[in-house]
Parts: C-alpha cells; sequence; structure tokens
C-alpha cells in the first residue's frame, strides 16, 4: 500500500474527529513547549554568557562571604550564614598586605537592605537604587567606566567625604537639562554631593546596572552602620601572566587577614570570571534537567492520552476495521494505518509545541538582552522523541486494530 | 446427490469434505459436518438455510475470512486452508467481492473513494484507479453519484454502490450475502436485476440467503442444514419447497 494513501487516510479519520485529535495534541504540545522553550532561554543565556558578558573587569579575583550560587539550602546554606564577617578591618589588613602586588584593589559593600531613593528638587528617582560603599577601584573591577566629572579617590575615602558618583539613570531622571557635577542630591535621608556620571552599561539580565550610587566606604559605614556588613575584595592583577601569582598571593594575604591558622580551610568564596561562568553553567545544567524531566513526564502523560484515544478510536471503528479487511486489506495494511494516526497526532503536537517554544523562549531572551539562538538539536530532539512516543503509545492500539478477526469485527455494531 | 446440469466452466471453488469447529465455553461447536461442494465459473447459485445451519460459517469460509478445521478447499486451484494471512487478504482483494446486507459502506468517504477502496489496497495508481472506479460506478448507474457519501444516497444506491466495490477489482465471485436484507422489496428486485445482469455478463455470483424467493433467481440453489448439505439442485424447484409456493403467491 502506498505511504501517500496512508497519510491519507490518516489526515481523513483525524479530520472527522477534529475537537478530540486537537484535545490529544495539545498534551505533547504543552510537553515540547516546555521543554524548547526554557532550553531555548538558557541557550541564549549561555551563548551569550560564554561569549561576550563579563561579570568582572580583566584579570581580575574577588573574596566574598557567599558564594556566587547562593541555591544551596540545609547544611551548606547554615555553612556560609555561620561564617564571620568580612570586616572592613581585615579588608584594610588585606589591602596592606596587597599593595604592590595588585593594580587595583577594590573593597566593596552593598546597602542591599537600603531602599535607597534619590532626591533632588522635588524630583525622585524609584526608591531601588542600588548603594556602595567603595573605593576609587569599583569602577575597574566591576567594569564600569566614568562618563564624566571624576571618579572616587582615595582622599574621599580617608575623609570618608560626602561625595557620591551616580549611574546613568539617576542623572537621567534628576538632571534632564543641567549638569549633575557638584549638585547637592538627598539619598536617603542624607546629602551628598555629585562629583561623576558613570556611562551608561545598560541592562543584565533583565536588570538595569545603571541606578547605582557609589560613594567612599568610609562615608557608607557613617551613614548606613558598620555592624552585620561583609566586605567583597576584588583585586586585579597587573597582567594576565601575573594573574595567577597574584592570585595566590591574594589567599595567602585573606587568609592572613582572616587570622586563619594553615590547617583551618577558607572560610571565605573565591570568584573569578571562571568562577562566575562555571557556577551560571552549573545552575542552568540543573534548570535544563529539571526542564527535561517535568517534560518527559508531561510528554509521556500526552502518550498515554494519544493511547487511551486510540483505543477508543479502534473499539469505535472495529466494523471498518472489518469491512477494510473482508476488501483486502492485510494486517500490516491496519497497523500502518492506525500507527500513522497516532505517530500523526504526536507529531503535529511536537510541531506546534517546537513552534511556540522557539518563539517563547526567544521572547525570553529578548527580554534578558541577550542574542536568539534558534536549538536545532532540541528542535530535532523533540521531533524524534514525539515520533517515539507516537510509535510507542500507538503499536499497541494499532496492534489490536491490525489483529481484529474480520469475522467478529464485520458483526460488531 | 447432484441434480446440476448446467456446468458452464472452470472450477472456482472446490470444497471437499469441510468441518468447522468453534469452542464456545466449554462446548464444541461443530459449524459445519463435512461439506463437499464444487463452483464453476459463471454460476449463479444461492446457499439456503435456517439460521443455525452453518450458512455463515460456509459463506466466511468461501470468502477466505475464516480457514477449515479440517478439509480441502481450493480456489481457483490454491489450497486456501494453507494460506496466511497476508495470501488470505490477497485472495479477497483481488478473487472475491462481498456485498453484505448492511451495505458496510465507509460512512466519511465518497462513492467514488469506497469504490476506490479495493484497488488501494491491490497498490493501483491514483490515476487508473479513480478512472476504473469511475467506470463501476457508472455500469451500476451510479455515474452521477459518485461524490456523493452514503447518508446522502438511498438504500438502493448505497447497495449499487458496495456492488460497485465488490466488482472493481474485477472478482472471480461474488459472494452476496442477503444482498436485499435492509431494502424493500421493490428495491431489493432491482438489485436482483443488477445481480442477474453481472451474472449474464459472465460474472460468478454465490447468492447467500434465508428467503425463496430471492433465491429462486438462482439457476442452482444448495440447502444446508445442521452443517449438512441437504439438497444442491439446478433452478428453483417448487415441488420440492411447496410452502414458498404459498409464499410467493402472496
Amino acid at each position: 500500500m502506498l505511504f501517500g494513501e496512508i497519510i491519507k487516510m490518516a489526515w481523513s479519520s483525524l479530520g472527522t474527529n477534529k475537537l478530540r485529535s486537537v484535545l490529544t495534541m495539545l498534551g505533547i504540545t504543552i510537553g515540547v513547549f516546555s521543554v524548547i522553550s526554557v532550553m531555548t532561554a538558557i541557550g541564549a543565556l549561555q551563548y551569550s554568557i560564554e561569549n561576550g558578558i563579563s561579570f568582572l573587569g580583566s584579570n581580575i579575583f574577588q573574596f566574598a562571604k557567599y558564594p556566587a550560587n547562593v541555591s544551596a539550602t540545609g547544611d551548606a546554606q547554615e555553612k556560609f550564614r555561620n561564617r564571620h564577617d568580612i570586616t572592613y578591618k581585615q579588608a584594610l589588613h588585606y589591602y596592606r598586605l596587597m599593595e604592590g602586588e595588585a593594580r587595583e584593589i577594590a573593597l566593596k559593600c552593598f546597602g542591599y537592605e537600603v531602599k535607597a531613593q534619590a532626591v533632588y528638587n522635588g524630583v525622585k528617582t524609584t526608591p531601588s537604587l542600588e548603594i556602595v560603599g567603595t573605593n576609587r577601584s569599583f569602577l575597574t573591577a566591576n567594569a564600569y567606566t566614568l562618563g564624566y566629572g571624576r571618579n572616587l579617590t582615595d582622599e574621599d575615602v580617608d575623609l570618608s567625604r560626602r561625595v557620591i558618583v551616580v549611574g546613568k539613570m539617576i542623572e537621567k531622571r534628576l538632571f534632564p537639562h543641567e549638569t549633575p557635577i557638584g549638585k547637592i542630591i538627598r539619598v536617603s535621608g542624607h546629602v551628598y554631593t555629585i562629583v561623576g556620571v558613570l556611562a551608561e552599561k545598560g541592562t543584565a539580565f533583565g536588570q538595569s546596572q545603571d541606578d547605582l550610587v557609589i560613594m567612599p566606604i568610609t562615608r557608607f559605614f557613617e551613614d548606613y552602620g558598620e555592624a552585620k556588613r561583609t566586605v567583597n575584595i576584588a583585586t586585579q592583577a597587573f597582567t594576565t601572566d601575573t594573574y595567577n601569582r597574584t592570585f595566590d598571593r591574594g589567599i595567602g594575604a585573606m587568609r592572613i587577614a582572616r587570622g586563619l591558622r594553615p590547617d583551618q580551610p577558607n572560610d571565605f568564596e573565591i570568584y573569578s570570571n571562571d568562577s562566575l561562568k562555571s557556577a551560571f553553567v552549573s545552575v542552568a545544567g540543573y534548570v535544563r534537567v529539571g526542564a527535561f524531566v517535568i517534560s518527559l513526564i508531561a510528554l509521556v502523560a500526552a502518550g498515554i492520552g494519544i493511547m487511551n484515544i486510540m483505543l477508543v478510536s479502534v473499539t469505535e471503528r472495529t466494523k471498518e476495521i472489518g469491512v477494510r479487511k473482508s476488501i483486502g486489506a492485510r494486517s500490516r495494511d491496519i497497523l500502518r494505518q492506525f500507527l500513522t494516526e497516532a505517530v500523526f497526532i504526536s507529531e503535529a503536537g511536537g510541531v506546534l509545541g517546537i513552534f511556540f517554544g522557539i518563539i517563547v523562549g526567544d521572547l525570553l531572551a529578548a527580554w534578558l538582552k541577550v542574542d536568539l539562538i534558534f536549538p536545532y538539536g532540541w528542535a530535532i530532539a523533540g521531533l524524534l522523541v514525539c515520533s517515539a512516543i507516537g510509535i510507542g503509545f500507538g503499536l499497541y492500539p494499532a496492534y489490536r486494530a491490525a489483529n481484529l478477526d474480520p469475522i467478529e469485527a464485520l458483526r460488531y455494531e | 446427490m447432484s441434480l446440476v446440469t448446467r456446468l458452464t466452466g472452470p472450477v472456482v471453488i472446490d470444497i471437499e469434505n469441510i468441518t468447522k469447529d468453534y469452542v464456545m465455553g466449554e462446548e464444541v461447536v461443530h459449524a459445519l459436518r463435512g461439506v463437499t461442494l464444487k463452483i464453476h465459473r459463471n454460476e449463479y447459485i444461492a446457499i439456503m438455510g435456517p439460521s443455525g445451519s452453518g450458512k455463515s460459517t460456509l459463506m466466511n469460509m468461501l470468502g477466505c475470512l475464516d480457514t477449515p478445521t479440517s478439509g480441502r478447499y481450493e480456489f481457483n486451484s490454491k489450497s486456501v486452508a494453507e494460506m496466511d494471512d497476508d495470501e488470505l487478504a490477497a485472495v479477497r482483494n483481488r478473487e472475491i467481492g462481498f456485498v453484505f446486507q448492511t451495505f458496510n459502506l465507509l460512512p466519511r468517504s465518497t462513492s467514488l473513494r469506497n469504490v476506490e477502496l479495493p484497488l488501494i489496497y491491490a497498490g493501483i495508481e491514483p490515476g487508473r484507479r479513480m478512472e476504473r472506479a469511475t467506470q463501476v460506478l457508472t455500469d451500476v448507474g451510479l455515474g452521477d453519484r459518485i461524490h456523493h457519501k452514503p447518508n446522502e444516497l438511498s438504500g438502493g444506491q448505497r447497495q449499487r454502490v458496495a456492488i460497485a466495490r465488490a466488482l472493481v477489482n474485477g472478482p472471480s465471485i461474488i459472494l452476496a450475502d442477503e444482498p436485499t436484507g435492509n431494502l424493500d422489496s421493490k428495491t431489493g428486485e432491482e438489485i436482483m436485476d443488477l445481480l442477474e445482469r453481472l451474472y449474464e455478463r459472465g460474472n460468478t455470483i454465490i447468492l447467500v440467503t434465508h428467503e425463496r424467493d430471492i433465491a429462486a433467481h438462482a439457476r442452482r440453489t444448495v440447502h444446508l442444514r445442521d452443517g449438512l448439505i441437504e439438497m444442491d439442485h439446478a433452478g428453483f424447484i417448487p415441488e420440492l419447497d411447496l410452502p414458498i409456493a404459498e409464499m410467493t403467491s402472496t
């Protein structure tokens, strides 16, 4: 029997039960959609992280209390929480030990809990500014560049001056028609003089990086308190060649600053661009596995739906099967016909799922401002899995149809 | 005891002493207990018998839908008892044209599509298929109904589509099981006229019925009772079957 005829038969019998076919198909669509959309979004993110985005500036490593991947639970999280904060005193100790060994050492303290809002002349920003207490090296360490004005200086830190450098968003919002340099603004009830404006950096992962305020770390502690704060230390090596040496010295200096005995393990986390990337990749890996497993469960459920519908269809069409056999259809013609219907439902559902999955995944990627991708591998895998499901779950109903006794089938009413 | 006088051609169906047993629960039902029958090309034969006589079993056997428990069955000199499912399907497809009491058309397909079906299973390419199906439908008087679906046709027209489907592969025999059972008597007569015409054009027709006035169209009648051939005679012999005379006279 011709393949074209089988397709035609499958199409026409699915067409007579449109609603039922579409509903059955939908199960597959949802399963495929979930895996393809997640894989598309993750793939796009990962692609852009591996090919461009740097979390830190070049040749930089960083020490912090908490790891980048704070998804750890239970004991692990307990371990990090019970660590002592990295105090400003320890940070200064490290700074002194490393002077001359590194090009830049940035001490950073983030006021996460401060709902900072800047006010100038009655105009307000959103109350979600990021406040950072730091030194002149922050720009290098976090890959910012100065737009105009001046950077923070060591003197600012020593004298804990009330000066700030602001992000582009703040300039746009509060100073649309004048220069902010030298202007005095109020941030969270404190008064500061703007000395510089950062160049625009854009968004990363859907978050603006331009609505921050940086100030001398000493001023930060005076205004927002020093207790319960931990300082992040970013160190930049002179060159790529000396990076490894600086890295080793840095760890040694940090251990001294933290007062660790030789037999004690590091009680701080070490970040580098590589470690941050691999942290992301490992998180992405978990998300992928999760999405895959969930989709697989959804697909198996959908496959059972297909099997169910095909069994109903075989029973409903017992007479038709008898007629077909009486006029010369072989068992394998009947088998093929029903199997094709099952695969048809499954593939149609799969194609639809892939289509919408890629659209939604790429919309997500676009929203995160990363390059769009077409996940060929996953699309092909999706189609293969759908075929397997159509065949796997369609085989038993088709087998039953093919092996009906023609006499019994003809008698069926 | 054979009263057959008109042997018209080579033997198509040659059955010798076939039996068929069914196991129904604990009991074995002997549906056929040793039937011997020869049917020649271009015969018009009626198989009669009350229900339970083994009539349906014999028909299924003749139609290659079933194989005998024992005995010899040769169809066009080929042994059916030894055929596997695929070979049986091929015989049904090419050598046998079924006409059923309930027509058994595919309800959602047009007349043309229904008649094309045996050609599809025979692997005939689409162009020739359509030409042939249209031709046969025109022959049975439905040239203007080829794109109608069964529910748009009258009972008589549906049975004509079924006959066209039976004819389309040029089979050796047409096996009609109560072909007028679901039709009123006038339409039934039209269908019998059509079968008569097909017979005159050289087709072999096997009519399975319990209605005597339908059987009366055949040139030979085989009576079955309790799984055995009770009588096999040429034509319709009213004196052997007195009650019929009464029935037909009303």
